[in-house]
């Protein structure tokens, strides 16, 4: 839920507006001021060192020490352990199911927004609809579902009493991994709207006239030029769409209470007990591990977004 | 600017192009009429502009010639076929739009390669002709780059390959190089014209530059409002418009106050043959050539006072605008040896050439 | 819809390129009602009468009861503390930021490239792992400046960081920031005069976009103040839902609509700027 609106970003960068000279104007004989000049920014600077590098640092290097501020690679390696690579495991699975089924839905709406205008009602109504519920707090997201799937819920108690259906008839799963799924995917479907409608959008009718003219069909249209021109940006959605759902943790923590099924629960069980499985810092070695599956992600997510802009000047 | 010396030519099959028709076609848009009522008839391997201001329709009919548009009635004639109801993938045509149409995804063989993929021609076969296709355009090295690394002038040369390698019936340009710079332009339309003769494929050219229809078309049709105004050749055109709205459009004029005498026009005491339908006698614009002007000395008959209001220089020629005693302002096209300057007297001579007339509210 | 873009829709849709009236509203329609669901049962929780069923008003009236503010103190707090959260976060943003892309766009511009990632860390460090680190860092704020809530802005300014940047950047890119300080120099306006007559009017749509959404992300942060032991209106909502599942479902109800009209808000002010330059 935290990476709403982020995926413009990595694109808008390749076509900076910079000019060469300053509005100072290039020849001006303003005294040197040398290292002076970077005063402006120090405020800026500062900031962000103490309140995102320093923890950055601290987060994923605490895994490496004990209390006592020794280093040690046991915590480390204790993210090899069968219960942690479990945890990562369920993340994993969560993400991807999540980040697929939320993709396809998305991109199914953005196909059905072709066309719409893009100031009209019906567009800025979904637009601010995705917006919020993207960054719909984990907390009121979780409420929304018990109310609505829950053991009380609205369909669940429509369906038992309508149609005789038991959709708990195996066990409450909306408060456990499972349950994490459909919630999940509320806030997957509209990020991929936010994300993707830009990349159809800027699908050129051109390409579809001379695809006529040349002698194909729809079905040539969409699989030998629209999917292929659109493949960079879906699967890059696809990844952001991942890293959302891997590091989302209100939801989870509001849908389940207490146990480290994943990766951000386990972070909490660390940070909440002492030590987690007999190691001190396990919070610093899972923020590390964390780091690394982000960097990756988003690392293919940008090398996806510039393959995308280059295509969709 | 050098001239570029021609390719390798795929081979000619003389008359292969085939004969277009458009009957009475009307088109609308709700209450606007796009068309009017179009009728052309084009030989085959004929080579056609149509030429006209933004919303006259031109490229209105050529989107339904290739069967992007509708029509609302009408016919649309190809080799004496109908093909209104022919969806455009079925039409064998060959377009090329104005900007990004290459499929970006796609490398330059790839792209011209296209048509003969849909029409289920074999790999090698399509491998050859369309490496033949890019020789033709002179861009027969550049078969592995991408579209976003040729320049506009390259796409362009490219999209003329994609469309001409399938060896459509006709071929439809829908202004292909407005977006160009101009000396490219003028390079690029001297190939497309080459190479369309070559080919003897019949082509529909859309343009709202008149220098450039007249330059490379065999026949062109002036519209307005939906509307042909007139068919000819560029000469055709020039010297005789049918009327004066061709006449203004097609070439420069300059718009001197006269009056009509029977079947003459009186232009500062000069009796100037009147070009077109008959008009009844009163004011009226004449409609004079740069060229049917000339600077001449204050003894010479029929001298016209005139002070110069500025002069540029064209390269083979000079073009001086001057103000006549009426303040009305002509432009007079002569010798580059000639250098009036600006505020100088001069005197003019307007050669017997028959003139257009347009009305003039008194 | 014009005749003309009637027929260019008609046109798109026998290309294949837009979907057919029916396929779209097939699609929305089956979307939009399974999306609604969730925010319909919360509606229709906050009216239920307990387990008699039948519906009742009494849980939203409860709130205006004389008592509320003291059975529902830690939920008001939250609120409270939220709301000042917001603020002061806008505050980092306008104060810290603001000035520091002004300063990159018109002096510094090869460091554009640094600033844009800077903003774009948060998202590949979230906040779960940012917080493993905020504690100790906050352990010396605590010491310096308080216990108080207000000092989590600071690691809120750096969660808006993303977004704020790019709704900040929209509008430095689209209008001419260069040109037109340029023009005001050359008309003998000093630095401050220029950033406040003729620079900051222009970016008026991108600070309000960024601070608006700034707010929407505030309002519904709950990772770093749940886990640094803060009160704010998300973990106070879970605390009460605990109690009292009604009045947490209705606030939450209430926190949706107000970042549902902030968010619209932001989409009205981009508008009424393209209209307005069209005329």
């Amino acid at each position: 839920m935290t990476v709403a609106n982020a995926p413009v970003l990595v694109s808008d960068a390749a076509e900076s507006t910079t000019r060469r000279h300053s509005p100072w104007g290039p020849a001006t004989r303003r005294p040197d001021r040398g290292l002076a000049k970077y005063l402006g920014l120090t405020p800026f600077a500062l900031y962000v060192v103490v309140f995102l590098a320093i923890p950055t640092v601290i987060a994923v290097a605490s895994g490496f020490f004990t209390d006592e501020g020794d280093l040690t690679f046991d915590n480390v390696l204790g993210l090899f352990a069968p219960n942690v690579l479990a945890t990562f495991g369920s993340s994993f699975w969560i993400s991807a199911v999540t980040a697929v089924v939320g993709a396809v839905v998305g991109a199914l709406v953005c196909y059905a927004l072709l066309g719409t205008r893009p100031e009209g009602p019906l567009r800025s109504f979904i637009d601010s609809a995705s917006s919020v519920l993207a960054q719909f707090g984990g907390v009121m997201l979780a409420f929304a579902f018990i109310a609505a799937i829950g053991s009380q819920g609205l369909i669940t108690v429509l369906l038992k009493d309508q149609l005789g259906i038991d959709i708990f008839e195996n066990g409450v799963w909306l408060y456990q991994v499972q349950g994490l799924v459909p919630v999940y995917i509320y806030f997957q479907v509209p990020l991929m709207i936010i994300t993707f409608m830009p990349a159809l959008a800027g699908l050129k009718r051109q390409w579809a006239e001379a695809n006529a003219t040349l002698g194909g069909t729809r079905f040539t249209y969409w699989t030998q030029i629209a999917f292929p021109v659109l493949a960079p940006s879906f699967f890059g959605s696809l990844l952001l769409l991942f890293a959302n759902a891997f590091s989302s943790y209100a939801t989870a923590a509001a849908l389940i209470s207490q146990g480290a099924q994943i990766v951000p629960l386990q972070i909490r069980s660390a940070l909440v007990s002492e030590t987690v499985l007999g190691r001190e810092n396990m919070a610093g070695a899972l923020a590390l591990g964390m780091v690394v599956v982000m960097v990756v992600v988003m690392w293919g997510y940008s090398v996806l977004q510039n393959r995308t802009s280059r295509w969709q000047k | 600017m050098t001239l570029t010396a021609p390719t390798r030519t795929m081979t000619a099959e003389p008359g292969s192009g085939a004969t277009v028709e458009l009957r009475g076609v009307v088109k609308s848009y709700g209450s606007m009429q796009a068309l009017s009522g179009i009728d052309l008839v084009m030989e085959p391997g004929e080579f056609i502009a149509l030429l006209g201001p933004s919303g006259c329709g031109k490229t209105t009919a050529l989107r339904a010639l290739s069967g992007l548009e509708t029509i609302d009635s009408g016919s649309i004639l190809i080799d004496g076929v109908d093909v209104a109801s022919t969806p455009t993938n079925k039409r064998d045509i060959g377009m090329v739009f104005q900007s990004y149409s290459l499929f970006p995804h796609m490398t330059v063989i790839e792209n011209v390669e296209f048509g003969l993929r849909m029409r289920k021609v074999a790999k090698a076969d399509r491998g050859a002709r369309a490496a033949e296709a890019l020789e033709m355009v002179g861009l027969g090295a550049h078969g592995a780059r991408f579209a976003h690394q040729l320049s506009g002038g390259q796409q362009q040369r490219v999209a003329l390959a994609r469309a001409l390698v399938t060896r459509p019936r006709v071929l439809l340009l829908d202004e292909p190089l407005s977006a160009l710079d101009a000396k490219v332009r003028v390079q690029l339309r001297e190939e497309i014209r080459r190479i369309t003769r070559d080919l003897g494929i019949t082509t529909v050219f859309v343009t709202h530059d008149q220098e450039e229809a007249l330059a490379v078309a065999d026949r062109v049709a002036v519209m307005r409002a939906g509307r042909i105004e007139q068919i000819g050749t560029p000469r055709e055109l020039y010297a005789t418009p049918a009327n004066p709205f061709v006449a203004d459009f097609v070439g420069l004029t300059s718009r001197i106050p006269g009056e009509i005498d029977g079947e003459v026009v009186v232009v500062h005491g000069i009796r100037l043959p009147l070009l077109g339908e008959p008009q009844p006698d009163g004011p009226v614009f004449a409609l004079i050539r740069p060229e049917d002007v000339a600077l001449a000395t204050a003894d010479a008959p029929g001298a016209i006072a005139a002070s110069v209001v500025s002069s540029s220089f064209l390269g083979s020629l000079r073009r001086t605008e001057f103000a006549l005693p009426d303040g009305s302002l002509i432009a007079v096209q002569h010798d580059v040896n000639d250098q009036p300057e600006v505020g100088d007297t001069a005197f003019l001579r307007l050669r017997m050439a028959p003139v257009a007339a347009s009305a003039r509210q008194q | 819809m014009s005749a003309v873009d009637r027929a260019t829709r008609l046109g798109a849709v026998r290309l294949g390129t837009e979907p057919s009236g029916i396929v779209r509203w097939i699609i929305l329609g089956v979307v939009g009602v399974v999306f609604s669901i969730p925010i319909v049962a919360m509606i229709l929780f906050s009216l239920k009468a307990g387990l008699a069923g039948g519906y009742t008003l009494d849980h939203w009236a409860s709130l205006f009861d004389d008592d509320a503010a003291r059975v529902y103190r830690n939920l008001f707090t939250g609120i409270g503390n939220s709301l000042l959260l917001a603020v002061v976060t806008v505050g980092i943003v306008l104060v810290v930021l603001l000035p520091t892309m002004i300063l990159v766009h018109l002096q510094f511009p090869r460091l554009r490239r640094v600033l844009e990632f800077i903003c774009i860390i948060p998202i590949t460090v979230p906040a779960i792992v940012l917080v493993v680190g905020l504690a100790p860092v906050y352990s010396v704020v605590v010491r310096i400046a308080g216990g108080s809530v207000w000092t989590l802005a600071f690691a809120y300014g750096i969660t808006v960081l993303p977004y704020a940047y790019r709704a900040i950047q929209s509008n430095l890119d689209a209008v001419d920031v260069v040109t037109l300080s340029e023009a005001g120099r050359t008309l003998s306006a000093d630095w401050g005069r220029v950033l406040l007559f003729v620079l900051l009017p222009n970016l008026k749509r991108g600070v309000l976009a960024a601070s608006f959404i700034s707010v929407a992300v505030v309002l519904g942060e709950f990772t770093i103040a749940s886990l640094l032991n803060r009160v704010n209106l998300q973990t106070a909502l879970l605390q009460v839902s605990q109690s009292n599942p009604y009045v947490a479902v209705i606030f939450a109800l209430l926190a949706l609509a107000l970042a549902f009209v902030l968010l619209l808000s932001i989409g009205r002010l981009g508008r009424t700027r393209r209209t307005g330059s069209e005329s």
